[in-house]
């Protein structure tokens, strides 16, 4: 579904990603370790279109998308939530949700969506109509996720999620993603909870330093000496 | 002697009760952890202690003195800094300018340039941000960032520090480390009360756990009375 081939990105002059390479089938949960500052969040703006590669090419359901402009990227079927629950800050709930459903076939089922999105936080539906700024932080996430969804989209890219969140909040977000993926979307996930995303994806990736380092089945890689040492904290 | 205490303090946003009627003692040398689900009210606790916001009700007090409705810098020059969820660090000045600032105007202490900058030196080394001292604020990584409110919250020479969610955002390797920095500011000399959802680390580093729901303590205790209290579990572990 998404074919990333030996891509480099700068960062004005630094190099953050070197010759990267990965592929996500339809239908899978990937996810993307790494500590912070190797490039992960770069390697998604890559695939979302808020950052050009320098060279190498992004294939999406067989077409070219490195440097198309994010809403075209969002039409075609991918959504990134971003890290840090960026929401418009001045617009309500509900105006915040409604601002993913710009893709002229999400726009036709926004009503239906939105009630979708808020089965799945009925906190968002409670403040429906208060400003972005007055949530706090995890709504804020709820909020971003929510917000990605109603582009209806079949890729979605996670940008830790869990940030930020109440240890209940997490296991709901972990078990959210889980069944997007059950009803058949494909997600490619960065989450610091390592533990967590090795159990519930089916494949890994590990970058460090702009560079893919390992891959494999995420069985694999939580047994991986070296994971667990630079990740999981043992 | 507590430190900190509050009593009954009160603050609403429009209709909701953001802080109702909350009670809080923290006493010197202590790690105290604040929880609670998303919205329960902890940055909005902190903001009402640091003076960001005013109570509407209720008094805080600060080694005996109140403070409640007190400027921020007053209350930081006071001895009683924080950090922030979302960080709000000068973007555009230096690692060491960010700290060198709080270390010339954050205490009532006059040094000179020269002190500040030493003294500025020794806190970057101490979060671990040596070498980074020259780069613009906004070029950090978001963890680094973090430390660099912490090394800025230090520089005002704190007795008491407000730490909000230093570890989000961390792997647990990561988060070891920050472990192990919260160790070395109590080592220092700092009480601390700090805000944080990863279970492992506050479990460890805090002496004394209080919990908040909908705006209420509705818990306090030790990490394994409130690892083990039915409340807690329900409103915010989970099962």
């Amino acid at each position: 579904m998404l074919q990333v081939c030996n891509v480099n990105a700068f960062y004005g002059k630094v190099q953050a990603l070197w010759d990267v390479s990965l592929e996500i089938h339809e239908a899978e949960l990937v996810a993307l370790v790494g500590s912070n500052g190797a490039g992960k969040t770069t390697l998604l703006k890559t695939i979302s279109g808020q950052l050009r590669p320098a060279s190498g090419n992004v294939e999406f359901l067989g077409r070219r998308i490195e440097g198309l402009p994010p809403h075209v990227v969002v039409e075609l079927g991918i959504c990134h939530i971003p890290e840090g629950a960026r929401v418009f800050p001045e617009m309500t709930v509900r105006e915040n949700l409604d601002m993913g459903a710009y893709p002229l076939s999400a726009w036709k089922q926004k009503e239906k969506t939105r009630e979708q999105v808020y089965e799945l936080f009925p906190l968002l539906k409670e403040r429906e109509r208060q400003l972005a700024r007055t949530l706090s932080g995890g709504e804020r996430q709820m909020l971003a996720i929510g917000r990605g969804l109603m582009s209806r989209p079949r890729l979605c890219l996670f940008d830790e999620p869990s940030y930020g969140l109440a240890p209940l909040m997490v296991k709901e977000i972990f078990r959210i993603i889980q069944g997007l993926r059950e009803q058949g979307n494909t997600v490619f996930l960065i989450e610091q909870n390592v533990r967590r995303a090795l159990e519930i994806a089916d494949r890994a990736y590990v970058l460090e330093n702009g560079r893919i380092c390992l891959a494999g089945a995420c069985g694999e890689l939580a047994e991986s000496e070296f994971v667990q040492k630079a990740y999981l904290g043992l | 002697m507590h430190i900190l205490e509050g009593n009954a303090v009160t603050k609403h946003f429009g209709g909701l009760a953001a802080v109702s009627h909350v009670d809080f003692a923290v006493d010197p040398g202590q790690v105290v952890g604040l929880i609670g689900p998303n919205g329960a009210g902890k940055t909005t606790l902190f903001n009402l202690i640091s003076g960001a916001l005013v109570p509407e009700s209720g008094t805080i007090r600060f080694q005996e003195a109140a403070i409640t409705g007190l400027k921020p810098h007053l209350i930081c020059r006071k001895g009683l800094a924080r950090t922030f969820q979302s960080v709000r660090i000068f973007p555009h000045l230096s690692a060491h300018a960010n700290v060198q600032v709080a270390a010339l105007f954050g205490r009532t202490d006059r040094r000179s340039v020269a002190e500040a900058n030493q003294e500025t030196v020794e806190l970057l080394e101490f979060v671990g941000l040596s070498g980074l001292e020259s780069l613009p604020a906004k070029d950090l990584k978001l963890p680094s960032q973090k430390r660099l409110e912490v090394a800025r919250a230090l520089a005002t020479q704190p007795q008491l520090l407000l730490l909000d969610e230093l570890m989000a955002g961390l792997n647990p390797t990561e988060v070891a480390g920050a472990m192990d920095l919260v160790y070395r500011i109590r080592d220092r000399g700092v009480t601390l009360f700090l805000i944080e959802h990863v279970m492992k680390a506050i479990m460890s580093v805090c002496d004394r756990i209080m919990v908040l729901h909908h705006g209420e303590k509705i818990a306090e205790g030790t990490p394994q009375e409130i690892a083990t209290s039915r409340a807690v579990v329900d409103v915010y572990l989970g099962e």
